[in-house]
């Protein structure tokens, strides 16, 4: 049996993946290590993980990762799966560089002697004689790399070019392609037969590394496939839920402003076109609180098909005599918050909101990892330079103190509620989510009672990097409230000052659409977008199924492209074995129906109007939403716009710009070409 | 000339404060270390959650090693507890993750891809009850003692033979029954 463990230990020697985020993993290590040194505060038992690195390395580490760095880059790119060739360094360094061991800028001298137990640098297990040696040994045996040592040393001299950074430290970097020699470990290999698969997955990754070896990304985007074409006498019944989130946008000029285009898995088109305010027809009094209006017009990229255009205007309620609102601000104060765009924008951004406030409006501040609990007690806004003194005193930092920050926000924004008041959260974060429940299903439970309650979540998005797009969507979603990314100030003006009714004051809740197209008028329809919001078709009807809501003044639009019956762009051939029974009848291409919720309400109500062919006053408004979501398909490579290119979207984008009073229509114009020339490279 | 600083006196210095001692102790330290998360998770991105973790509060953890036991003994206690938790937050995930979002859904998906695409030999270890696994793992290392084993997971060195003995039973068994199969 020893024989079988011998084998059993081969084996899973052999199937050990290499580590492929070595560099990584100590850098965040180091990064800790640091803030442990640095900020001896708070609770260190549990450093927070984050994805933050060393800003600048110099000295004796630059030359350590970028050891690292050429080793496991070359070590991956031999054949060496077993982990007995890896990690194989060797530095030495003599007396005089070792003034160059603390040249650590990061460190400052008084904070290290400030700490008791603080050895002087260098440490003394370091004896003084020069040149010392110290070997390194990963997973072998130090002794079997003994004979090799000598060689190693000597190649050092020329193995200087493995270094990318020229430091004061003089290293000597074996090349694994010596040790590749030494070491039979390919043998095994066949043992594994997802290695292979696994090992250029590696390569991959250790390509990205190379190029951008500086940029940890640990941002996560919700989204779905896109929609496919369904067959009309198959699937007659389309539903979802709206979808008043602007964050895809967001994030789009953000990654097109910094020279790349999106992730495609970051593009949600509905949130594109509905980003931008448009002048559909607005409820008239005593009518449901927003109206819907349906156009139909012809698709720009496919002639044989049309667009069905449904834009909802919310009603604009007389915010004069609106009930006061309670907020409360929570606030990530983690470390990864201190940066340019994240927490100082974010300081700067409510206080643009205060002036939008009314003084008998009440403002409280929770903050969570970092610095703790309450910062603000709810205070009238009136008292606006007390809000602005607590807000300016926010700073990111330190680890995290396990705040159970969300539900101190409840509770804290329950116990400002008084009748006919508005609770509302807003949660700003760059996507640490560590707000005291970390289950997701009890978070999405909590989120969802409390919603019940009547109070609202909303998440703001600040900077990137972390970005957790898909938990912003879920919690936003889950709490009744909307999910948008602030990247500028322009952004924070247009949701927390232009828009603030909007984002502050719902007008429906659970709004869904279903949408039944009429077989024998259109043969194949497809939804433009909406993907992460499809609802399943008995659930129009089921008042416990939560939906989007509409705020106050919103607009909301969703597009279908429909083939019509006999039409050359139908892209599925008619079934030769199903007798397609003919029924003459109605000439509707469709009909549409809305449930929503008033606010308050538990049970829903519906609106309903057909889909008619002359419904075809296209305005601009109509024209410029079709421009994006042409624009939103070509970057997420949808694969139905026969050809239509960027050029193609500016210039209908151009056309159909109209009166842009707040230039957000230039903007995107703007972005449409960067992102042109960008896809041009 | 040649010296090796033990690890015992590097992760003393690293606790004193000493960056570089730190640096150098993770750096030599780090592939054992990974090679023994992948054996305890089983899976490439388990593993490599794991040792980010264990990177990630090892500069906090750090504090109190108290260098009465060796360093790799430390370390695999350190490595083998937080196996232990995120093998339990995984069972608390997993059962309470129905109905969360779909992109929730998505990722779950995505992870029972990665599962699946297991190879048999991990499947045989994930077949064991965890203690037996967390055994298996150690005394697969390179010169791990049953001592030493006993010593990581806080139990005597006749446990852990017993536990070997127990492991090889249930391999052997898996073996017929592939046999038969």
């Amino acid at each position: 049996m020893t024989d079988d463990l011998k084998h059993l230990k081969d084996m899973m020697t052999a199937a050990t993946p290499k580590p492929a985020q070595k560099a990584d993993d100590l850098a965040l290590a180091m990064k800790n290590f640091d803030d442990l040194q640095n900020s001896r505060q708070g609770s260190v038992d549990e450093p927070r993980l984050t994805s933050d690195r060393p800003t600048n390395r110099s000295g004796f580490t630059a030359g350590v990762f970028s050891m690292l760095n050429s080793l496991t880059t070359r070590g991956t790119l031999t054949v060496t799966t077993s982990i007995a060739a890896l990690g194989i360094g060797l530095f030495f360094y003599t007396q005089n560089d070792l003034s160059g061991f603390s040249s650590n800028p990061d460190q400052s001298p008084e904070i290290v002697k400030d700490t008791a137990l603080t050895l002087p640098n260098p440490a003394p297990a370091k004896p003084p004689a020069a040149p010392t040696v110290v070997a390194q040994s990963g997973a072998s045996n130090t002794a079997s790399s003994n004979p090799t040592l000598g060689k190693i040393a000597e190649s050092g001299a020329t193995s200087g070019d493995l270094m990318r950074e020229t430091s004061t430290e003089v290293f000597a970097a074996e090349s694994p392609m010596l040790m590749a020699e030494p070491a039979p470990v390919t043998a095994s290999r066949k043992m594994a037969p997802q290695a292979a698969t696994g090992l250029s997955r590696e390569i991959a990754a250790y390509d990205d590394s190379m190029i951008a070896p500086e940029v940890p990304n640990t941002e996560a985007f919700a989204n779905e496939d896109s929609n496919p074409v369904k067959i009309t006498s198959d699937d007659p019944v389309s539903t979802f839920s709206i979808d008043v989130d602007t964050a895809s946008y967001a994030i789009m000029r953000s990654s097109i402003l910094n020279g790349y285009l999106p992730d495609p898995q970051s593009v949600r088109v509905e949130e594109m076109i509905n980003y931008f305010p448009y002048d559909y027809p607005a409820p008239m009094a005593n009518e449901a609180p927003f109206k819907p209006t349906i156009t139909i017009m012809p698709t720009p990229w496919n002639a044989g098909t049309q667009l069905v255009h449904i834009g909802i205007q919310g009603e604009m309620p007389a915010l004069d005599d609106r009930p006061p609102l309670n907020l409360v601000f929570l606030i990530d104060t983690s470390g990864s918050m201190n940066s340019r765009d994240k927490l100082p924008l974010l300081i700067q951004s409510f206080n643009l909101m205060l002036s939008q406030l009314r003084p008998e409006d009440e403002i409280a501040i929770v903050t969570y990892a970092g610095s703790a609990g309450m910062v603000l007690e709810p205070t009238k806004v009136s008292d606006k330079s007390r809000i602005s003194a607590a807000l300016s005193h926010l700073s990111a930092g330190g680890s995290t103190a396990g705040q159970q920050g969300l539900q101190q926000a409840y509770s804290v924004v329950e116990s400002m509620a008084k009748d006919g008041e508005i609770g509302r959260i807003i949660l700003a974060t760059d996507g640490d989510f560590n707000v005291g429940i970390s289950n997701p299903d009890a978070l999405k439970d909590f989120i969802a009672k409390k919603r019940d309650t009547g109070t609202y979540l909303s998440v703001l998005g600040f900077g990137r990097g972390n970005l957790d797009d898909a938990t912003m969507q879920a919690l936003a979603q889950n709490g009744n409230g909307q999910a948008a990314y602030i990247d500028t100030l322009s952004e924070a003006q247009k949701v927390l000052v232009d828009q603030l009714g909007g984002a502050l004051f719902p007008i429906a809740n659970d709004v869904k659409i279903q949408v039944e197209f009429n077989p024998t008028q259109i043969a194949e329809y497809r939804l433009i977008g909406y993907e992460t919001r499809a609802l399943a078709r008995e659930d129009f009807n089921n008042d416990a199924v939560d939906a989007g809501e509409i705020g106050a003044g919103h607009t909301v639009t969703a597009i279908y492209e429909i083939t019509p019956v006999g039409s050359d762009a139908v892209l599925n051939d008619a079934l030769r074995y199903q007798t397609t029974d003919a029924i003459e009848g109605s000439k509707e291409l469709g009909f549409l129906k809305l449930r929503y919720k008033t606010p308050g309400a538990d049970t829903s109500q519906l609106l309903s109007t057909p889909i008619t062919a002359d419904m075809n006053n296209i305005t601009d408004d109509v024209k410029f939403s079709v421009a994006i979501a042409g624009y939103g398909q070509i970057l997420r490579d949808s694969k139905y716009l026969n050809g239509w290119s960027f050029d193609d979207a500016i210039a209908f984008a151009v056309a159909s710009k109209g009166d842009d009073a707040f230039g957000y229509r230039a903007e995107a114009i703007k972005l449409m070409r960067l992102a042109k020339s960008l896809d041009a490279n | 000339m040649r010296m090796e600083v033990t690890d015992e006196t590097l992760a003393k210095a690293a606790a004193n404060g000493d960056r570089e001692s730190f640096s150098f102790l993770l750096t030599r330290s780090y592939d054992r270390l990974f090679g023994l998360c992948f054996r305890l998770m089983g899976t490439h991105p388990d593993a490599q959650d794991l040792t980010q973790e264990i990177c990630a509060a090892l500069p906090a953890k750090l504090q109190k090693y108290d260098g009465k036991s060796r360093f790799s003994t430390w370390l695999y206690r350190v490595a083998v507890n937080a196996a232990h938790d995120k093998r339990r937050k995984r069972a608390t995930y997993a059962r309470a993750t129905d109905g969360w979002g779909d992109w929730e859904i998505n990722r779950i998906a995505a992870n029972e891809e990665t599962q699946d695409g297991l190879d048999w030999l991990t499947q045989a270890m994930n077949t064991l009850p965890p203690e037996l696994r967390d055994t298996l793992a150690l005394t697969l290392e390179d010169e791990m003692t049953h001592k030493q084993a006993g010593d990581v997971l806080g139990v005597s060195e006749g446990t852990i033979s017993w536990r070997m003995a127990e492991v090889k039973k249930k391999l052997r068994a898996l073996h017929e029954q592939e046999q038969t199969s």
